[in-house]
């Protein structure tokens, strides 16, 4: 009888991983499966740029099944529940899968019903808005042209959140924004964090402290929101700050998908507990998660995703045919930080190594350079959709290392410094 | 890395003054750490303390104010009063893990 492989969630990572499975296993022997609610494959690095008329929606949505391969089954359906024990998926209609390797890529979403007075409708997509959503992204560039001025307040609820410099880079973006349409003067750009600041690795904060200071953004770090007042439009925090805002661009808590938590699957956040260098569920042997699904400390990424594939690929294979799985993953993460007026950063990082400066991905001749603004890093981002739609969603080469390197990076000479003030 | 004396054993520290050695940590360089930040370690400190150093042990990554609060059974405002101001990073401080960070 012909074994069965059950993927959930057809995004980025869910795409990837029927694509490379598809290579890799005889269909004499496997059936492949993947489930999703509808059949709309969002780009989501474009729900950035869209508000700033970079693209047009239609730009940025294309049909999932088209990126999926031949001989493998596409069912569009909600999700009721899994039940780990019997190896069951139970769909909305009632209908049951049942599985011998399941694969959870339902990745993560913006829950504004998770923060007091945020979908008040008095405000929400009036005043207060969200980006990673289509919908959000839309009403938020017709929010931004109608602008004339006043308190524009860029906001993280709480960690972590799909692509953690995304709304960063949405400050630096609103800033050349109301530049370009010379109204800086009339707007005041707030970026309200629950971290201790914008940025809080070593290097990065060195190389990138001024970047706010420079644009005049002003920085209200370790504000951990408790409600919005509706009526007052002001963000209220748990220690009982508060900040008025006439323009909300605002991060809901993410969270991973409800029937994760029905079905008993994952943390306090929906995210599955999983070993976070072979993605195996940490207690169902023939249960994995990939891509923002999972509970692994890296970015909630689609360059994550999809160097975390390209090393699952491999495993999966070893593993359902009882070999040790020997392809760790280490946490690459690289991602292109739009910066404005054209320019861009780019990081490079994994578990172990924070973000450092050099060039990549050759030492010397990049050409892009690493915690530095540069065009390159900009048409980098741009020219990757392309990529993003031809090449990655289908299991493509690509030539980028799936493990860091450390090739063209500066290493960090520590100085012997002691301190011990967590107050700072 | 720097090593610093607390309690009178040589500590492994960051830039920062966080521990970076997990086994490290003992009751008594908690007390001094919570010193050094002007906190006095009561029952419901320790409660959270203990939660966390619990807790990072399964899952590698210093835990949440939400998770303290949903896991631990501590309310976040309750975490503030506690711990004022800064409660995610001053609860890790002390506690001897790694403090709540972004990926910049």
């Amino acid at each position: 009888m012909k074994r069965k492989v059950i993927v959930l969630g057809g995004g980025t990572a869910g795409t990837m991983v029927v694509n490379k499975l598809h290579k890799r296993l005889d269909s004499k022997n496997w059936s492949i499966t993947i489930v999703d609610k509808d059949n709309e494959h969002i780009y989501q690095p474009g729900l950035l740029l869209l508000p700033f008329g970079v693209y047009e929606a239609d730009e940025l949505v294309k049909e999932r099944d088209h990126f999926f391969p031949a001989g493998i089954e596409y069912i569009q359906s909600e999700i009721e529940k899994v039940d780990p024990h019997t190896n069951t998926v139970y769909l909305a209609d009632g209908k049951t899968l049942v599985y011998d390797q399941l694969v959870i890529a339902t990745g993560t979403t913006p829950r504004p019903d998770q923060t007091e007075g945020m979908e008040d409708p008095a405000i929400w997509h009036k005043s207060v808005f969200d980006f990673f959503t289509l919908a959000g992204s839309i009403v938020l560039k017709d929010a931004l042209d109608k602008f004339q001025g006043g308190r524009f307040v860029v906001h993280i609820s709480e960690m972590p959140i799909k692509c953690p410099v995304a709304p960063l880079e949405f400050a630096f973006l609103a800033d050349a924004y109301f530049n370009e349409r010379k109204m800086r003067d009339k707007v005041e750009i707030i970026y309200v964090t629950p971290l201790e600041g914008a940025f809080t690795k070593p290097v990065c904060s060195k190389q990138l402290g001024f970047m706010l200071k420079d644009r005049n953004i002003s920085l209200e770090p370790d504000f951990v929101i408790e409600h919005i007042d509706a009526e007052t439009k002001t963000m209220v925090s748990m220690d009982e700050r508060e900040i008025p805002f006439d323009l909300l661009v605002t991060i809901p808590v993410n969270m991973g998908a409800d029937f994760i938590g029905r079905s008993g699957l994952g943390d306090d956040l929906n995210y599955i507990p999983v070993n976070k260098e072979t993605f195996l569920s940490r207690e169902f042997a023939n249960i994995f998660a990939l891509g923002d699904a999972s509970d692994i400390p890296a970015s909630k990424a689609g360059s994550v995703a999809h160097f975390a594939v390209d090393m699952f690929a491999e495993n999966f294979v070893d593993y359902v045919n009882g070999r040790p799985m020997t392809h760790n993953f280490d946490g690459h993460t690289n991602c292109f930080i739009e910066s404005g007026n054209g320019k861009g950063l780019l990081i490079d990082f994994n578990y172990k190594v924070e973000p450092l400066t050099g060039m990549f991905p050759l030492p010397i001749v990049g050409p892009f350079p690493l915690l530095k603004e540069s065009r390159f890093n900009h048409m980098g981002k741009l020219a990757f959709r392309w990529i993003y739609w031809n090449l990655l969603l289908k299991g493509r080469w690509i030539p980028l290392p799936s493990l860091m390197s450390m090739a063209g990076k500066k290493q960090v000479v520590k100085k012997e410094e002691v301190g011990a003030n967590a107050s700072s | 890395m720097p090593v610093v004396e607390i309690a009178g054993k040589k500590i492994d520290v960051n830039e920062e003054g966080f521990l970076t050695q997990y086994d490290q940590w003992s009751e008594e360089i908690a007390k001094e750490l919570a010193k050094q930040i002007d906190i006095t370690l009561t029952d419901a400190h320790w409660n959270i303390i203990k939660f966390m150093r619990d807790d990072f042990k399964v899952r590698g990554e210093s835990a949440t104010s939400r998770r303290v609060q949903t896991v631990g059974g501590v309310p976040i405002k309750e975490q503030f009063a506690l711990f004022p101001k800064k409660p995610a990073k001053k609860m890790a401080y002390i506690a001897g893990l790694p403090k709540p960070k972004g990926c910049v």
